[in-house]
């Protein structure tokens, strides 16, 4: 899946599918579950279809309203760069994952990762 | 179609707006390798990939520095147990309903309405968001690999951010 075509296209992946959303809706928006299964659905009959490495498939689903390419990085709403600070800390949606996280780890040992550094 | 956003132009813009230098993306010139897919949807095993930084309740979170790490989340997962962090992009709507980058429940709903063979036992999640292309490719992507290949997929759709 895509919805960075010019980032697509250099990698030039085998096969992919690109959906015209803002980024964080690669496959679709929050509790719309047919727009998802219409999207997935598209994507995977365009890979079988496909018959030439590299091809990139438009999908026909629309956003809405497209004030969002105005600032698809929401820059200009944070005064020049929306990222925040890449910290090799572990960042927690919430303090309550934290604190799973803590219980069910045992001596550095994750349950189900793979390639923590320790 | 309208013009897609242009992302590398607009990373560039906005590192050029802030005296960094310009990010030096990936281009693959090469022909992308390719294997045929060899039985219908119907039949076929598929895994999710993902980027986005998501981990569920219980698991580790990722730190933001270029992490490699992989999670497994297991097909049969509560989607409500699944959360993200990531440090580039807007997560309300993916906190809302993770089937915005990470489609467990219509992957799952498309094998049982017989579109999709299978969902994989176990699907790979990762931070994203990673600036070193060589760690990506010595670290992770073996990683992602040894996981498919070991349970014997079909078609991995990868979902990035």
């Amino acid at each position: 899946m895509s919805s960075a075509w010019s980032i697509t296209r250099s990698v030039n992946p085998p096969r992919a599918a690109f959906v015209d959303f803002p980024l964080g809706h690669t496959t679709g928006r929050p509790h719309e579950p047919e727009l998802t299964l219409d999207i997935l659905s598209s994507a995977l009959a365009s890979a079988q279809a496909m018959t030439e490495p590299g091809t990139i498939v438009g999908l026909p689903h629309r956003w809405p309203v497209d004030d969002w390419r105005d600032d698809p990085m929401g820059a200009r709403g944070a005064g020049g760069d929306s990222r925040t600070e890449r910290t090799p800390e572990r960042v927690y949606q919430s303090p309550d994952d934290e604190a799973a996280a803590r219980d069910t780890t045992h001596a550095d040992h994750c349950l189900n990762c793979i390639g923590i550094e320790t | 179609m309208t013009t897609p956003v242009d992302y590398i132009a607009e990373t560039r813009r906005i590192y050029d707006a802030q005296g960094f230098p310009s990010y030096r993306w990936i281009e693959n010139v090469e022909p992308a390798p390719w294997t045929p897919i060899e039985v219908p949807l119907s039949a076929a095993r598929i895994a999710l990939v993902a980027s986005g930084g998501i981990y569920e309740h219980g698991q580790l979170a990722f730190h933001h520095s270029d992490d490699t790490s992989l999670r497994i989340i297991e097909n049969d997962v509560d989607s409500a147990a699944l959360r993200t962090t990531h440090f580039a992009y807007d997560l309300t709507d993916a906190r809302a309903d993770i089937n915005c980058v990470f489609p467990i429940d219509g992957l799952r709903t498309l094998a049982a309405r017989g579109v999709i063979g299978t969902p994989a036992n176990v699907h790979c999640t990762f931070m994203g968001g990673i600036y070193s292309a060589r760690r990506v490719r010595e670290e992770l992507a073996p990683r992602v690999e040894a996981v498919m290949r070991s349970q014997e997929v079909d078609l991995v759709l990868l979902v990035p951010v």
